[in-house]
């Protein structure tokens, strides 16, 4: 196999993809391969860590035990799930969902994306790049086996945090498994941001200067900025959690001097800037896809620039938010408040912009169109209640209840999910040359509109009445507005099967897409739908 | 080439090294769980050990053809001026810094708790019967020793002075294998463990993963030397050699962090 021999498709787009098979994609060192292999590897953890909502979503439909604690029979099969099962799921839903559906899917967004759109033939080092993809699927299997095992998987929250993951109270290899998944999967981030940051310095085409590069390519760098300053963090606190279990050091253990609140502040110094790792990448999305379907180029683009630059700064120094009751120092408190107050600032700079793009511009509503106005007004309800969170008096309140609940999940799942499912409409037939049909598109983007807010407005409200996170079990006056949101989810969880169908089904009959359905103005929609091997028979000059 | 280009970037072929040593990473870590657990995965700690090993044969055997490769690829470029290009040698370069920066994050966590916990607790711990000086002083010496020589293997080197740079080089790893050596010394003839609390946990956590760090450092100036011996690198194309050098500054500079911090001012407060 030589370098001449992969190049010979030059010319022809038609990939003839019944000749890629198990040991192609294994071995393959072409970025627009390897995203395309993130984004499914995204959508099956995505499947995965719905199931398990699905399951808590269940579980608390009414007060009193649903599925925990009585074996119950569907068709030959009899179930009998324990409490510590739904500290799995709780714990599991949302590992999935950060480290295995969305970071990837953005990884693989940006893996495709990122060379075309800065007139690159390819990422920096290709086999590095093929590296972070595949031990990825290890770091999963660790994760998804740790049901398997004697104590199961780890029931302790996604935040592992001591003492509940300690020796002491989880025995199981199940703990040691989340350590070593993670590790791994830190690993790939690490190396993976580094590709990303060397691509964007050093294969930018001629006249493509930093400040011409659209916002999609700031985000990622940004991004990838962050991943390399706060995954090795992450790394560290993990590292010495496994010390801890198995090897009798004291970092966390009181009774050697240590103390659970380090892995708190380590924990958190890695993510709360991963929850800007896995928003920033659909800023950049959404404004490529407003920019374009408004028919005007991007408002404020520079502002735009340092707004990403400003909140991924500020997001390195926040992260004692999320310890308001610990006992820290009221005076820490109120330094770790007022930073992320502050951050509220660039994120509605994003906002205004968004919306003055989109001002008298002639809009054209399409699915992605449609996911992204939804993004720009929902994501901007969590970054709301972010500040309300963040407001060390009011968090003494609504700490570990719903409300934590309902904010995350306006940023998750309006802002990351909804940006995620953007730049997939919108980019969908540059990868695959087909078009997803917009039908289904639509009716996927209203039912997914309505149940979102069905399953998680409900729960600001469950939150301030006081309803605690991750408990099986409620008092029956929070009753109505679970059910309500628990039919939400099931809603939501289901619209979800539009999406794979739509995709599966467009990538073999969808309409064929030409290169340019959208009249985008990026580099992406100057070259074939799909891509060249390489994108650029000619290097492209920028002026 | 058949193929025309126009640009300098390198563009791979498919490699089967890199997901190769994915599937021996990942051996090595469920051998690691099953070392961890063996009971539970029903299996004796022997049989999880040679899993273990196993994996990281695949995962060693791997990382050496990968490497191996890379040397291929930059003896069929060249090592005369210009014979490589100036994208290639810039996406090295970011991409060690950046490496070098992202395991500055990770000494940083380590660091971050040493000053936790150094500052909630008496320090040293009244139980902790702490090291002396003098080694620690002789290994500070010793790399800061190997800082110079290797700083002085690179100025051969741009003047062209192959045998000098050679012993240089030598030197400088021999001085890292004397420096792991003192470590060896020190850790065997220390009155605490890993499991003294977390005295014992930061030190060695600490000077643990810095000592690995200057193994990685030794074997890739070998690596260097070895090459050095074949007629790789000129005066002008040593990329591998620089990259070294950075490595081997960035261990030399998180030892002296650990001297001042972890041995002197502890000491020179208690005493
Ligand atoms: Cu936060």
């Amino acid at each position: 196999m030589s370098a001449e021999a992969i190049s010979d498709n030059h010319g022809h787009h038609d990939h003839a993809p019944s000749k890629k098979g198990f040991m192609y994609y294994l071995t393959t060192t072409n970025h627009k391969d390897i995203g395309k292999m993130y984004l499914l590897t995204a959508l099956n953890f995505f499947i995965i860590g719905g199931l398990f909502a699905m399951f808590i979503r269940a579980e608390l439909a009414e007060a009193g035990y649903q599925l925990l604690n009585h074996p119950f029979s569907v068709g030959p099969f009899t179930f009998s799930f324990s409490g510590e099962f739904f500290n799995q799921m709780t714990a599991m839903h949302a590992t999935f969902m950060i480290f295995f559906a969305i970071i990837p899917a953005f990884i693989g967004l940006g893996n495709f994306f990122v060379p075309i759109m800065i007139g690159s033939p390819d990422m920096a080092f290709p086999r590095l790049n093929n590296w972070s993809f595949w031990i990825l699927p290890f770091s999963g299997l660790l994760m998804l086996l740790s049901f398997f095992v004697p104590g199961g998987a780890p029931g302790a929250g996604w935040t592992s945090y001591p003492p509940l993951t300690s020796a002491a109270y989880s025995p199981g290899p199940g703990m040691d498994m989340w350590i070593l998944g993670i590790h791994l999967a830190g690993a790939s981030s690490i190396l993976g941001s580094i590709n990303f940051i060397v691509t964007t310095l050093n294969m930018r085409a001629p006249g493509m200067t930093l400040f011409k590069m659209p916002l999609f390519v700031w985000s990622m760098l940004v991004t990838a900025w962050l991943q390399l300053i706060a995954t090795p963090v992450l790394a560290g606190a993990v590292t010495m959690l496994l010390t801890d279990r198995n090897f009798g050091t004291s970092f966390f253990n009181m009774a050697g001097g240590g103390d659970p609140v380090l892995y708190q502040h380590i924990f958190w110094f890695y993510s709360h800037p991963a929850v800007y790792i896995m928003i920033l990448p659909g800023f950049g999305i959404i404004s490529e896809v407003i920019a374009t379907f408004s028919r005007k180029p991007l408002f404020g683009y520079i502002t735009m620039v340092w707004a990403i630059i400003g909140i991924a700064v500020l997001g390195c120094l926040v992260w004692a938010h999320h310890m308001f009751t610990v006992g820290m120092d009221p005076r820490a408190q109120m330094m770790f408040m007022a930073m992320t107050f502050l951050i509220g600032v660039p994120t509605g700079i994003k906002v205004f912009n968004w919306l003055a793009t989109m001002w008298e511009g002639v809009l054209e509503f399409t699915t992605s169109m449609k996911f992204a106005i939804a993004f720009v007004g929902l994501f901007t309800i969590g970054g709301l209640s972010g500040i309300v969170c963040a407001a060390a008096p009011v968090d003494y309140q609504i700490h570990d209840t719903y409300y934590v609940v309902a904010h995350i999940h306006y940023v998750f799942f309006a802002g990351s999910f909804l940006s995620i499912m953007a730049g997939v409409y919108y980019w969908f037939p540059k990868m695959f040359g087909r078009l997803m049909s917009e039908k289904m598109g639509s009716v996927h983007f209203w039912l997914t509109f309505i149940f979102m807010n069905v399953t998680f407005f409900p729960m600001h409200f469950l939150g301030l009445m006081g309803m605690p996170r991750r408990i099986p079990d409620y008092n029956p006056v929070f009753s109505d507005l679970n059910l309500l949101c628990s039919i939400g989810a099931f809603g939501l969880g289901a619209t979800q099967i539009l999406l794979i169908i739509n995709a599966f089904w467009s990538a073999k009959h969808g309409k064929l897409a030409g290169s340019n359905p959208w009249g985008g103005h990026t580099l992406e929609w100057q070259v074939s739908s799909p891509p060249p091997e390489h994108n650029f028979e000619k290097i492209p000059v920028v002026k | 080439m058949a193929h025309h280009h126009d640009h300098d970037f390198f563009i791979p072929a498919p490699s089967i090294w890199a997901p190769l040593s994915c599937i021996g990473g990942g051996i090595m870590a469920f051998g690691f769980l099953f070392t961890l657990h063996p009971t539970d995965f029903g299996m004796s700690a022997s049989i999880a050990h040679l899993i273990m090993a196993m994996g990281f044969t695949l995962l060693a055997f791997c990382v050496f053809q990968w490497w191996r490769l890379l040397v291929h690829e930059a003896r069929h470029r060249g090592f005369k001026e210009g014979s490589v290009p100036v994208v290639l040698d810039l996406a090295n370069r970011y991409g060690m810094v950046f490496f070098i920066a992202s395991e500055v994050m990770f000494f940083a966590a380590f660091f971050a708790a040493f000053f936790y916990l150094s500052g909630m607790n008496v320090w040293p711990p009244e139980n902790i019967e702490t090291l002396t000086l003098h080694l620690p002083t002789v290994n500070t010496l010793l790399l800061l020793t190997s800082g110079v020589t290797v700083t002085w293997a690179h100025h051969a080197m741009q003047e062209g002075n192959r045998s000098r740079t050679r012993k240089m080089i030598f030197l400088t790893y021999l001085l890292g294998v004397i420096f792991l050596s003192c470590q060896m010394y020190e850790y065997h003839h220390a009155s605490f463990a890993l499991h003294d609390g977390v005295y014992g946990s930061t030190f060695y956590m600490l000077t643990g993963f810095h000592g690995f760090h200057v193994f990685v450092g030794s074997i890739m100036l070998m690596v260097l030397h070895l090459r050095l011996s074949q007629g790789d690198f000129s005066a002008k194309e040593h990329f591998y050699f620089e990259a070294t050098a950075w490595y081997w500054h960035f261990v030399d500079v998180v030892w002296i962090g650990l001297y001042l911090f972890v041995y002197l001012l502890p000491n020179g407060g208690h005493h």
